[in-house]
Formats: C-alpha cells, sequence, structure tokens
C-alpha cells in the first residue's frame, strides 16, 4: 500500500480497457465565467431530484416561501428534502413532465418568484472542525445535497460511511464532450472546492484524497493545485483525456489500479468517488449554510448563440435557459440533457432543471446527426474494444434482442455503465445501449415480479392456512363439550359464587320475608281458583307480619338505592305468572292434587327440599320412569296441608312432568328458572334452605347438563330473586334469554361474560331491567352468531320491545310442540305474554 | 474349495461395498427440488384460476401430473416457454387464445360506489383487500396480482381493473418505434 501510495503520488495512472476519443466540443463553452440569469417567471422543483425516496411536503400552495426555504422533510431512508430556490408564492403542486427520458409526470413545487430573491434564516458555521460528525452529516443531509456528478445519490449516505474509506477520490474529469461545468466551476471556486474536499476528509479520515482531472483542462489542473498546496494530503492527478474515464469504476481504477468487484460498490474496496460540483455544494451548506438550490450547467450546442456556463436556480425551465443564451432552433430541433454520450433528448423544453443537471446540448442536425437506421451486426467487435467494462456488448446485444436474460445475467450486463462507447464506434449504428438499457429494466421487472409472485403464494397460503383454521374452529363449536372446554379456574368461580348466593338467602330474613309477600300474594291468588276450599285465617296474620317486614326491607333497600321503589303492578304480574302455573299444574295432573295436602308450615322446608331432590333427580336422570317416582315421593314426603305448599308441590309435579316430555334443554331450563322463582316464593324462613336446596339441585344438574355456565347463572339468578318480586321476574326474563342463547351455542366467552352479567345483577329492578335488555340483545346476537360483528348494541336495544314479543312468539310456540293438553299451553303462553308486556312496561318506564 | 472361497470372498466384498454405498445415499443425500415446486416457482401466483385450478399450486400439480403448459394466460408466453423448457415439452401458444404479452392490471375499487359488502374480501386470494362490513373496502396495490377475481362478485361493479402505471423505474426505451426518415 505504501508502494501504491508513492507510485499515486509520483503521479502514475492505470489506463483502463477500451476507452474512446470522441471530438472534445469544450472550448465552445469553457472560456466565459459562469453566467448569472435574470429571474425566470416560474420555478418547476421536482419533488425527487435524487436516487432514494421523495420527501415529504410540508408546504402548502398559495403559501409564501423564502429563498432557501425547505419545501420538503426527509422521512424514509434515502430521502433529500428540496428548497425553494427563490422567494416567491408556491403557486401549485402538481404533477409535471420529469427530467427523465420518458418525461413522466412527477410532483413537482411550482414557484412563481417574486423577484425579492430573500433569503430565509441561514445558520453557517465558520470553523467545521469543531462540528462534530453526526453534527456535519445532519447539515449535508439537511440541506439537500445529492450527487451531481450525474446519478444523484444522496451525499450524506456517502459521507456516513460504515466502511473505512482507504482513498478519497474527487471526480473533476469530466470526460464527456461539450459539458465544461466542473471545468470553470474550477477555475472560479477552486478554493471552495478544496474546502468542501476538506470537509469530506473530516467525516471520511481517508488516508489520501485524489483529484481527477483530465488533462485537456490545465487552468483547472492549475487553479486546483494552487488552491490544494497547503494540504499535502490532496493530490491533483492528471489522467489522459479518454472517454469515460469520468466513470466511476474506471476512474477508480484509473487512479488507484483498483477494480470494484462486479455489484459491489467502491465502498467495498475501500474508495468513495465525489463529484467536484457536490463538493462545492458542500462548502456552501457548511460554510455559509446555504442549501443545494443551483448549480453550474453547461448550455452548448451550435443552435445557442452564447454557449457558455450558468449559475440556473433549480427549476429552471430548460426554455428560459435557452432564450437567456440566445436560441434559434433548427427544424426537428432536439435538445439534449446532459451530454452527447450519455444524455437523452428531453421530449419538451418545459422541463425544470434537477440536481443533475449538468448540460443542456442544443445541437444542430451536423454537429449530431439522427442515429441513421440500424443495419446488421457485422461482428467486427469494435464494440467489444471500446468497452471500458471488459464486456461483450456483441453477445449481450444478440442476448437482449431474444430476451435471454438468464444469458445476459451470465454476460454481466448489470457491469455495464451505459457509457454509449460500444454504440459510438459500431459501423452498423446499432444503438446497443439501449438495448440493454431496455433488457434491464425487464431484468429488474422480472426480478421485482418475482418478489412479488414469491409473496403472493406466502399470502395465498397463510390465507388458505387461515380459512382451514376458521372451518375447524366451527366444527369445534358445534361438537365440543362446553363442561370440558371450562377452565379449572372458571368452574371455581362459578362454584363461590354459588357459594355466596346460597349463603345470602339463609342470612337474610328480610328478603326472605320479601319473598314471603310475594308468596301471600301467590296463595291469595291461589284461594280464588283452587278447588280446595283454603282456611286463610291464621296464615293471614302470619302475612300482615311478614307484609310489615318486607315493607321495611322495601324502605331500607330504596334508602340504599333510590331506583328501587315497590312496584305493585310489577308484583302483581308475578303473581299472575303463579297463578297461571299453578292452575296449569293443577289441570295437568289429578293424583298430585291429592297428594299434596301438606299438613303443617313446618314442613314446608321439607317439602321444598323434596321438590329440589325430585328435580336434580330427574334432571340427572331425565327419563320419564323417574317422573313418577319422584312424584311418589313428592306424594309421600308432603304431609303438610299448607295450601302455599301444596301449590308449590304441584309446580314442582308439573314441571317434572314437562321436563320430563320435553325434548330440548333449553325448555327445562326455561321452566325450571321459571319454577324456581316460583318455588321460592313461598313464606318462610325455613325458604332459605329450600332456595339452597333448588341451588343444590341445579349445580348437580349443571354438571350434567350440557351448559353448564348457563344453567349456574341461572341458578344464581333464581336464588338470589327473593329479595323482590320485580327482580325475580327480571332474572326469569334473562334466564329465559339465556336458555334461548344457550341452545343456538354461542361462544363460550360470550356465555362468560354473561354469566359475570347475571352474578352481578344489581339490587334494583331499573338496573335488573338494563340486565334483562342486555340479556335479549345477547340471545338475539346469539340467534344471528355469524353476523356478531355487524350487530351492534344500540339495534338491539332498540329493538327490545320487538325482541319481547318475539320471546313471548317462541315460549308459546315450545309449550305447544310438548305438552299434551292445549290448556297447559294457553297458560304457558299466558305467561310468555305477561312477561313480554312486563318488559315492555319496563322497557317504556326505562 | 477354491470356488467356494472365491464365491465368500466376493460377497464379503460385495456386502461392504453394499454398506459403503448404502451409508453414503444417506449420508449425501441431496435434496432435490420436486419438479411441482419448480413449476410452482414459473407460475406467476396470481392465484386467479383461469387454469381451472384453484390456485398455482394446484396447478403445478397438475402439469407435474401431465396436464397442459399453456393454461396460464398472466404468465404469457414467456410462463410457457420456462414451462417447456422445465418440462421437456414443446412450446405451444396460450389456451383460448389469449395475448401473448399480458397487459398487467391491478384491482381499484371506486371507494365512493362501495357499499361495503365484504364479498370481494372474501373472494381475494392474497387478502389485498381491506375493509369491513358497511365500511368501504380498498386495494393493497402492491399485494393485488390482477386476477380479477374480486371483479365478479362484487355487486354494485364498483372495482375496476386498470393496468399499473409505468414509473420511471419500469419505464422502457420504445425500440421498436419506426424511425422517421426523410426522403428526397
Amino acid at each position: 500500500m505504501e508502494k501504491l501510495i508513492a507510485q499515486i503520488k509520483q503521479g502514475k495512472v492505470w489506463p483502463f480497457p477500451g476507452g474512446i476519443h470522441p471530438p472534445g466540443q469544450k472550448t465552445i463553452s469553457n472560456s466565459q465565467a459562469i453566467a448569472r440569469l435574470p429571474l425566470p417567471d416560474k420555478l418547476v422543483v421536482p419533488l425527487k431530484q435524487h436516487i432514494g425516496a421523495n420527501g415529504q411536503l410540508i408546504v402548502e400552495k398559495g403559501q409564501q416561501v423564502l429563498k432557501g426555504q425547505a419545501l420538503t422533510k426527509p422521512v424514509a431512508n434515502w430521502s433529500v428534502p428540496i428548497h425553494a430556490p427563490t422567494s416567491g408564492t408556491i403557486t401549485d403542486i402538481c404533477q409535471m413532465p420529469s427530467a427523465h427520458p420518458s418525461a413522466l409526470p412527477e410532483l413537482c413545487v411550482i414557484i412563481e418568484p417574486d423577484g425579492q430573491d430573500s433569503w430565509c434564516a441561514l445558520a453557517p458555521v465558520t470553523t467545521p472542525s469543531q462540528l462534530s460528525h453526526e453534527q456535519l452529516i445532519d447539515i449535508i443531509h439537511d440541506r439537500g445535497i445529492a450527487g451531481m456528478g450525474g446519478a444523484g445519490f444522496p451525499t450524506y449516505i456517502k459521507a456516513d460511511s460504515r466502511k473505512a474509506i482507504e482513498y478519497f477520490i474527487v471526480n473533476a474529469v469530466e470526460c464527456e464532450p461539450y459539458i465544461t461545468a466542473d471545468d470553470v466551476l474550477m477555475r472560479e471556486h477552486a478554493a471552495g472546492i478544496i474546502a468542501g474536499i476538506e470537509i469530506m476528509q473530516q467525516l471520511l479520515t481517508p488516508t489520501l484524497t485524489i483529484v481527477g482531472i483530465e488533462d485537456n483542462k490545465p487552468e483547472a489542473i492549475a487553479a486546483m493545485q494552487a488552491a490544494a498546496e497547503y494540504n499535502d494530503k490532496i493530490i491533483i492527478q492528471t489522467v489522459p483525456t479518454v472517454y469515460p474515464s469520468g466513470g466511476e469504476k474506471q476512474l477508480i481504477k484509473l487512479l488507484t489500479n483498483k477494480e470494484v468487484p462486479s455489484g459491489g460498490i467502491p465502498a467495498d474496496i475501500g474508495v468513495l468517488v465525489q463529484n467536484v460540483g457536490t463538493l462545492f455544494a458542500v462548502h456552501q451548506a457548511v460554510y455559509e449554510g446555504k442549501p443545494l438550490i443551483e448549480r453550474v450547467i453547461t448550455v452548448t450546442g451550435n443552435t445557442i448563440h452564447n454557449p457558455g456556463n450558468v449559475w440556473a436556480l433549480l427549476g429552471t425551465e430548460i426554455k428560459h435557459l435557452l432564450d437567456c443564451q440566445g436560441f434559434s432552433p433548427v427544424p426537428q430541433q432536439r435538445v439534449v440533457m446532459g451530454g452527447p454520450m450519455m444524455g437523452f433528448t428531453l421530449p419538451t423544453v418545459r422541463i425544470g432543471v434537477v440536481k443533475t443537471t449538468n448540460c443542456i446540448l442544443a445541437p444542430d442536425h451536423d454537429e449530431l446527426a439522427e442515429p441513421g437506421p440500424e443495419k446488421a451486426c457485422i461482428r467486427c467487435s469494435a464494440c467489444a474494444d471500446a468497452c471500458p467494462a471488459s464486456l461483450l456488448p456483441q453477445q449481450l446485444q444478440w442476448f437482449a434482442k431474444s430476451k435471454e436474460y438468464d444469458k445476459l445475467k451470465e454476460h454481466n450486463l448489470f457491469d455495464c455503465i451505459e457509457c454509449g462507447a460500444c454504440a459510438y464506434v459500431c459501423p452498423s449504428e446499432i444503438p446497443l445501449v439501449q438495448y440493454y438499457r431496455v433488457a434491464k429494466v425487464e431484468i429488474k421487472e422480472q426480478q421485482a415480479e418475482q418478489v412479488k409472485a414469491e409473496r403472493a403464494k406466502e399470502r395465498f397460503e397463510l390465507r388458505k392456512q387461515r380459512l382451514e383454521r376458521e372451518q375447524e374452529a366451527r366444527q369445534n363449536r358445534h361438537k365440543r363439550k362446553p363442561a370440558a372446554e371450562k377452565s379449572a379456574d372458571e368452574k371455581q368461580k362459578i362454584a363461590d359464587a354459588l357459594a355466596r348466593v346460597k349463603n345470602k338467602p339463609a342470612k337474610d330474613d328480610d328478603k326472605s320475608a320479601v319473598a314471603a309477600a310475594i308468596a301471600r300474594a301467590k296463595a291469595k291468588k291461589q284461594n280464588q281458583e283452587a278447588t280446595l276450599e283454603p282456611d286463610n285465617s291464621d296464615v293471614a296474620l302470619e302475612r300482615a307480619a311478614r307484609k310489615e317486614q318486607a315493607r321495611k326491607y322495601k324502605e331500607q333497600k330504596a334508602a340504599s338505592n333510590t331506583a328501587a321503589d315497590p312496584d305493585d303492578k310489577k308484583s302483581a304480574v308475578a303473581a299472575a305468572i303463579a297463578r297461571a302455573k299453578a292452575k296449569k299444574a293443577a289441570a295437568s295432573e289429578d293424583e298430585s292434587d291429592n297428594t299434596t295436602a301438606a299438613p303443617t308450615d313446618d314442613k314446608k322446608a321439607a317439602v321444598a327440599a323434596a321438590i329440589a331432590r325430585a328435580k336434580a333427580k330427574k334432571a340427572a336422570q331425565a327419563a320419564s320412569v323417574e317422573k313418577d317416582n319422584s312424584e311418589s315421593e313428592v306424594a309421600t314426603a308432603s304431609p303438610a296441608d299448607d295450601k302455599k305448599a301444596a301449590v308449590a308441590a304441584a309446580i314442582a309435579r308439573a314441571k317434572a312432568k314437562k321436563a320430563a316430555q320435553a325434548e330440548p334443554a333449553t325448555s327445562v331450563e326455561n321452566d325450571n328458572s321459571e319454577s324456581e322463582v316460583t318455588t321460592a316464593s313461598p313464606a318462610d324462613n325455613k325458604k332459605a334452605a329450600v332456595a339452597a336446596a333448588i341451588a343444590r339441585a341445579k349445580a348437580k344438574k349443571a354438571a350434567q347438563a350440557a351448559s353448564v355456565e348457563n344453567d349456574n347463572s341461572e341458578s344464581e339468578v333464581a336464588t338470589a330473586s327473593p329479595a323482590d318480586d320485580k327482580k325475580a321476574a327480571v332474572a326469569a326474563a334473562i334466564a329465559r334469554a339465556k336458555a334461548k342463547k344457550a341452545a343456538q351455542a354461542a361462544s363460550v366467552e360470550n356465555d362468560n361474560s354473561e354469566s359475570e352479567i347475571t352474578t352481578a345483577l344489581p339490587a334494583d329492578d331499573k338496573k335488573a331491567a338494563v340486565a334483562a335488555a342486555i340479556a335479549r340483545a345477547k340471545a338475539k346476537k346469539a340467534a344471528k352468531a355469524e353476523q356478531a360483528a355487524s350487530v351492534e348494541n344500540d339495534d338491539a336495544e332498540n329493538e327490545t320491545s320487538a325482541t319481547a314479543i318475539n320471546e313471548a312468539e317462541i315460549a308459546e310456540d315450545k309449550p305447544e310442540q310438548t305438552a299434551q293438553d292445549k290448556k297447559k299451553a294457553a297458560v304457558a303462553a299466558a305467561i310468555a305474554r305477561a312477561k313480554a308486556k312486563k318488559l315492555q312496561q319496563e322497557g317504556s318506564d326505562k | 474349495m477354491t470356488l467356494f472361497y472365491a464365491l465368500i470372498a466376493l460377497g464379503t466384498l460385495a456386502l461392504i461395498f453394499g454398506l459403503i454405498l448404502g451409508f453414503a445415499a444417506v449420508r449425501y443425500r441431496v435434496q432435490s427440488n420436486p419438479i411441482v415446486e419448480q413449476i410452482d416457482t414459473i407460475l406467476p401466483q396470481t392465484q386467479c384460476g383461469q387454469c381451472g385450478y384453484p390456485g398455482c399450486r394446484p396447478y403445478a400439480e397438475a402439469i407435474a401430473n401431465g396436464d397442459e403448459i399453456n393454461k396460464c394466460p398472466p404468465g404469457g408466453d414467456a410462463t410457457v416457454k420456462k414451462l417447456a423448457d422445465l418440462m421437456g415439452v414443446e412450446a405451444k401458444p396460450l389456451a383460448g387464445g389469449e395475448q401473448a404479452e399480458p397487459i398487467k392490471t391491478v384491482a381499484y375499487i371506486r371507494e365512493d360506489e362501495c357499499i361495503g359488502c365484504t364479498k370481494c374480501i372474501q373472494a381475494c386470494p392474497v387478502d389485498a383487500i381491506v375493509g369491513a362490513t358497511r365500511q368501504m373496502h380498498t386495494v393493497l396495490i402492491d399485494e393485488c396480482t390482477g386476477c380479477d377475481l374480486c371483479v365478479e362478485p362484487c355487486p354494485v361493479d364498483c372495482i375496476d381493473m386498470l393496468p399499473v402505471e409505468t414509473t420511471k423505474q419500469t419505464w422502457k426505451w420504445q425500440l421498436d418505434a419506426i424511425p422517421v426518415t426523410q426522403i428526397d
């Protein structure tokens, strides 16, 4: 390496293969100083003037901007901001033809200059050596500096190279004919360029900086040598004039005898190349704080009266440049952006100058003739001799024509720098580079498509998997045994809740008193309808006492909860339900009537317990055979002659029968929940025990039944209900809704949440009503099941009354299907109607 | 006796070499890419079903089992050619008289007309449509394979198949443009 540096310092260069010597035509434009142009009428500033992503617009139409004000801010990687080239108004932000051979429209900011040319606040730095690496990188980034040699690579990325840079090469070769922008820039601003080089040296800390200048620019070489004299780390190297020595890879080979590996970047071999124009822009950005808003452009060609170099604001329309330099177009005039070798003919001159525009060439037909028609390749191999990348242009051409892209890749098409040397030497005038360009785009497109196809495949597979998963889940939902799916944790919770509920009525005498009041009301109704003649005198006294108790309790409750006030109407409704049930029970079974002569109050509890047991047993076995047994059990175990007990027993029996007949579990559950409300109502201190028994029975049944959660929640509701009859009725409604839902097999989560709602059933009836509404809504939702997402609570609530009617109808239907006598059905219908009515009332009350 | 020894010697040798070969066969097994995989990578993965199979993979399997190779309109002649090379059969023109160079399209939902029925979402084989019930849907252009499958189910016909826009990255020089020459 020491040897290499010594050789470089001696001025040795290592010629690259190939290359051509087109006429320079540089003297046309390099004799004059860089001119300043008058402000154009409008500036068309494209958002994207570099390789990488667009910045994000931070200005809007109609906004006043100052010279140097940022128009975009960088967002993604490789995005470089653009700045207002002069002060003025943004008249539009729209799609305009871009500085590209296709002239495909591109988002541009259109600025109408106000003529003031007033700068925004700048932040110049006098001693960049005191700035940190990051600060300098940020300055370079924020000032929008991108490579000005041709590709427009964001400079901040190059300057922040992760790899160690050994040689920093400054590209001042400017090998393409006609172009003299870098030449005159070096002549006029050598000191600035050297300052820019020093900033890059600070950032990259290279061993050596080599400035490569072609020997056809003696003034520039002299100016640079004079400016760089004091810095022994900068070597001004004169290179022979040969096209394309300004190509990055060619220049590296020329100056350091290193070759960039195929597909690699110069940093891979510790080399970094920057254009002189870029370095001057870096100097301007750091020392003067000026963003990149103007650049030197060579305006030349035979049709230009006053060829030369100009400072052009970015966004200046090409037409303005041409007009200012005097332009007399010939028929079928071509205007080329860039040089004659690598430039492209502009489709329109209404295109703004961008950061990479170094030359506008307006030749007449003599100096740059239209290419003639393509002739057959004669295999002269002149192209191979001229190729600076040691490729086989002729082979590439064949493969490109036959679209053999694999072969093209094998022949290293992507190492082609599109310099045009092959096409220049081709005697058959084959537009070789054009073929390569098309082939390159095709290959890139194919690769992109391959990537896209891979992703599409992946997405397709994932979708298929997802659909399979969903299907499986749906099947499982139908099949599953909820008891098995319930986690131990949930079971524990339910058991706890159950225990709580059981303890509650036992402790609370007041509550049972209230329940007693309900029972009394029922019994009263029963008196009027039952065939047995009641003996009520002493019971009535008892009742009066309990009424008092109930009132007291309700007052207490009202004190704690304002919403809870006694509602006679509702209790009447509940009573009506009880009555209807009792009637039904009486009608359905004759023998039960005989046996239900319950002797004493004390034994009521025993009777209730027996009922509960019977139920439990029944539920466990669910067979019609057992029905008889349970009935007989009831018969033998019921010595009490209290009418109430009799009624309860009758109800229980009726239920048992019905349950035995009813096939769907839902109706059983419905009935049970109802019966609980009723059976729980007989007023007695031992009612608590009864309720507990019921709850136990329920729990047992629940363990065996299909939907554990629902039953539990129902039993909880039911046992907790004696607090007041209204609530009980509401709870019954909820339970019904639940039963319905359970039948429709909603998801486990829903069930859980609902059971929670139920256990948390509020003390006041208003809340209970709301809960009922929710339960109904849920039931409805469950029915819809699939469209769960679309059903919103609002909708469900709005339809509450309708749902109530539906439920009533359903309730009507079920007994009709199962009951053997029409009377029973009529009774059940009456109950359902009453309930629906009540729910409606509650809804309207609310 | 000599014959006996010779047989034993040969048998032993055969056994040893057999063991070596057997071990080598297991130890140095080359995981060759099954033909279905290779065909599948050639197919354009639009999952459009125009071949009559529910996706590219099933078609790849069908080709491996001897189906025609010219049933993939989105792939065009290039795909047919590649498949012909792979399968060692004659390349044929596309079935159904499809154009050789298919124009790449992507779905575009006219969003103000979309009623949010989710039908197109269900139809999309690559989940490239986003939206929810009664909400406007839109197509993820980058993920859309241009398979047309969403067009049919749309009840309000608000889905258009638009050609993919040319960008500067995908733009190509027009090489077959007829040169304009002046004849004196």
